[in-house]
């Protein structure tokens, strides 16, 4: 190792003691004319190619967003930017609105979030107070191992062996609660399939599950062990100390691991495409099939021509500018809580 | 943290709650057990039920046989995509861990806390948001359409992959090269080391393994996607070796053609390719678990 036999000019005295890190190289030394020392050029070109790595994260969303935005303004300029909202939907008169689409994709994100976070807490919990020290790194593991499934095995399982049962569960749901409001309407007549919003919100709560788990299960980690004793102290139940000192020093990071898991749940796109039914009208009926911007992408980008295919591009589009919105919404809010963790 | 005192005699003791606060707070217990649970079961009841009904076609000759051409048919195994698979995984791997290392690399050596440097990791950070479906409508609309016919490639999936693991890789990167003591980098430097030099001879080994473990994970991930290669990677029934050009297939996209189809034999083969991409994206995960063990394991040991 070693500059190659360069001599380096002593370090000045008022410099003695004190180590200072040089982010440039170092200058070449007076007491050597003529060529540049050796090594300059390489770390000069090291340099550049670390800057232009960095600079590379830049062209790529820049061009994604440029690129989609121009296959997309055939659609746009079509209907004009209503057609962002629109809830027409009228493929024979090229009306492609993705007012219905954007709504059922938060439906059926909203939908998941209601089934995931409970038991994403849950488990966080588990893990981090009641589960025996030893058992903590197996749950972890299989936790993660849920994440590790790819989507279009999820999709693929919950068509095959669940989505038939399930049609029979949502008749007799459906049955209960028949003269009831707004729970009948919500409920209302399942589709024989099993095929609906329902059935894929259950799957990609499923699929968000593990990043909520990571996620709260890290914020839970950080509450000092001062607290939690002070709490048991007082007398406290470990319920008592779960909500009196565990959940007021998490909120805000519980809250960055929703929205990180309504943005996740947002861009799900296989597993949902395989099982809600492909159903582009807009329904209260969760029971009944639906269709989410990715979900619509997947199942007909392919055959897809003309004002149709630049649509689904602004679907694209459309999604993209959601999940950095709620990416953004997710980073501000972490910011607040002004922690750091690691979100995979 | 000074420890109260205790006036001398008092006893501590956890006061007993009333029946109900008992109560509730066992009550909270099962539902947190329960909750565990809840991710479990389906966990095992998805590789129980997929393992059941892959193992049926499994053999030898389902990995090595070519795709049939009637979905009605069958014989014929998932070969070619098998292959696809790696061809695009790997390419993708080959696109997304230099480039990513080196961002990992500006990121902690060179950019540090500059404003640039916090615009690129905000960036990284919104790529990583970006749902996968996107990224195939991007590099269709980017790569494969001026292209033509002849822009469907294992080349333009491996694109696409390689853009969703991009984000990851810098950012574990970033990470593990943070973790690197500022004592090594210092006494390189004192040797008369330049920074690249530093960063290639020191820093870097020392981060390997957990820039590997890390990647590994993004690898894994990145092999069971199917949405970003849906429409840029066409479609063949034969094996396509050739990374750069000619269409190509993927085990993740014959699931999703298979999964709805009427008949059993194709719902059979989803199966089965179901059965081998799980098999290998655990593979992958295992042994980036195994490399962060190891790795944990050398390092506590060193300290």
């Amino acid at each position: 190792m070693g500059g190659a036999g360069f001599p380096r000019p002593a370090p000045p005295s008022q410099n003695r003691g004190t180590v200072t890190q040089t982010l440039d190289p170092a200058p070449p030394s007076p007491l050597v004319g003529g060529p540049r020392p050796p090594g300059f050029a390489v770390d000069r070109a090291f340099r550049v190619l670390a800057v232009l790595a960095g600079l590379f994260v830049l062209v790529v969303l820049v061009s994604i967003v440029f690129v989609l935005f121009d296959s997309a303004r055939e659609w746009i300029s079509f209907e004009g930017l209503g057609s962002l909202f629109s809830l027409d939907w009228e493929p024979v008169n090229e009306k492609f609105g993705a007012g219905s689409l954007a709504l059922m994709t938060l439906i059926v994100a909203a939908l998941a979030l209601v089934i995931a976070v409970p038991i994403s807490v849950g488990i966080a919990l588990f893990v981090t107070e009641i589960a025996p020290r030893r058992a903590r790194l197996p749950i972890v593991f299989v936790i993660d191992l849920l994440a590790a499934i790819p989507s279009v095995v999820f999709g693929l399982w919950m068509l095959r062996q669940l989505s038939q049962p399930l049609a029979d569960v949502y008749a007799d749901v459906h049955g209960a609660v028949a003269g009831v409001p707004v729970l009948g309407d919500l409920l209302g007549s399942p589709s024989a399939s099993g095929l609906s919003i329902m059935t894929a919100a259950i799957v990609v709560g499923i699929m968000i599950t593990p990043i909520v788990t990571a996620i709260t299960r890290e914020v839970f980690a950080t509450c000092p062990l001062a607290q939690k004793e002070a709490s048991l102290a007082l007398g406290a139940t470990r319920w008592e100390m779960i909500r009196g000192a565990i959940f007021p020093h998490s909120r805000s990071g519980v809250v960055a691991a929703v929205i990180i898991g309504f943005g996740r749940a947002v861009g799900e796109t296989i597993a949902v495409a395989l099982v809600i039914g492909a159903s582009q009208r807009l329904t209260g009926n969760l029971l009944a099939p639906g269709d989410t911007l990715a979900s619509i992408i997947a199942n007909q980008f392919g055959e897809a021509s003309g004002v149709q295919r630049s649509a689904l591009i602004g679907f694209g589009l459309v999604l993209l500018l959601l999940t950095i919105i709620i990416g953004i919404v997710a980073r501000s809010v972490l910011r607040r809580a002004n922690r750091r963790f690691g979100v995979v | 943290m000074a420890a109260p005192t205790l006036p001398a005699g008092a006893v501590l003791q956890p006061r007993k709650g009333t029946g109900f606060r008992q109560f509730k707070s066992a009550f909270a217990t099962v539902a947190i057990v329960g909750a565990f649970v809840a991710a479990a079961v389906p966990l095992v009841a998805l590789v129980y039920y997929v393992a059941r009904e892959g193992l049926k076609v499994f053999s030898w000759e389902f990995l090595t046989t070519d795709l049939p051409f009637s979905q009605r048919s069958v014989e014929g195994g998932i070969y070619p995509a098998i292959i696809g698979t790696l061809i695009i995984t790997v390419g993708a791997t080959l696109i997304a861990v230099p480039l990513g290392v080196m961002g990992g690399i500006y990121l902690n050596e060179y950019g540090a806390r500059s404003r640039f440097a916090a615009i690129v990791r905000f960036l990284s950070e919104i790529l990583t948001g970006v749902p996968s479906i996107v990224m195939g409508l991007f590099i269709y609309t980017f790569w494969v359409l001026p292209r033509g016919a002849d822009g469907f490639s294992a080349l333009a999936g491996s694109l696409a992959l390689g853009a969703l693991m991009l984000p990851v890789v810098i950012r574990t990167s970033e990470e593990m090269l943070k973790l690197v003591p500022h004592e090594l980098r210092e006494g390189s430097l004192a040797l008369g080391s330049r920074k690249s030099r530093t960063i290639r001879t020191v820093v870097l080994p020392h981060a390997a393994p957990g820039i590997v473990s890390g990647s590994l994970l993004a690898v894994a991930r990145a092999a069971g996607e199917t949405a970003p290669l849906l429409f840029v990677i066409g479609a063949t029934n034969l094996v396509n070796w050739d990374w750069l050009s000619g269409s190509n297939t993927a085990l993740s996209v014959q699931i999703f053609g298979n999964a709805a189809s009427p008949f059993v034999p194709a719902q059979e083969r989803a199966f089965g390719a179901a059965v081998t991409l799980i098999l290998i994206v655990f593979l992958a995960t295992a042994i980036a678990r195994i490399v962060t063990v190891v790795y944990t394991r050398r390092v506590s040991g060193a300290a």
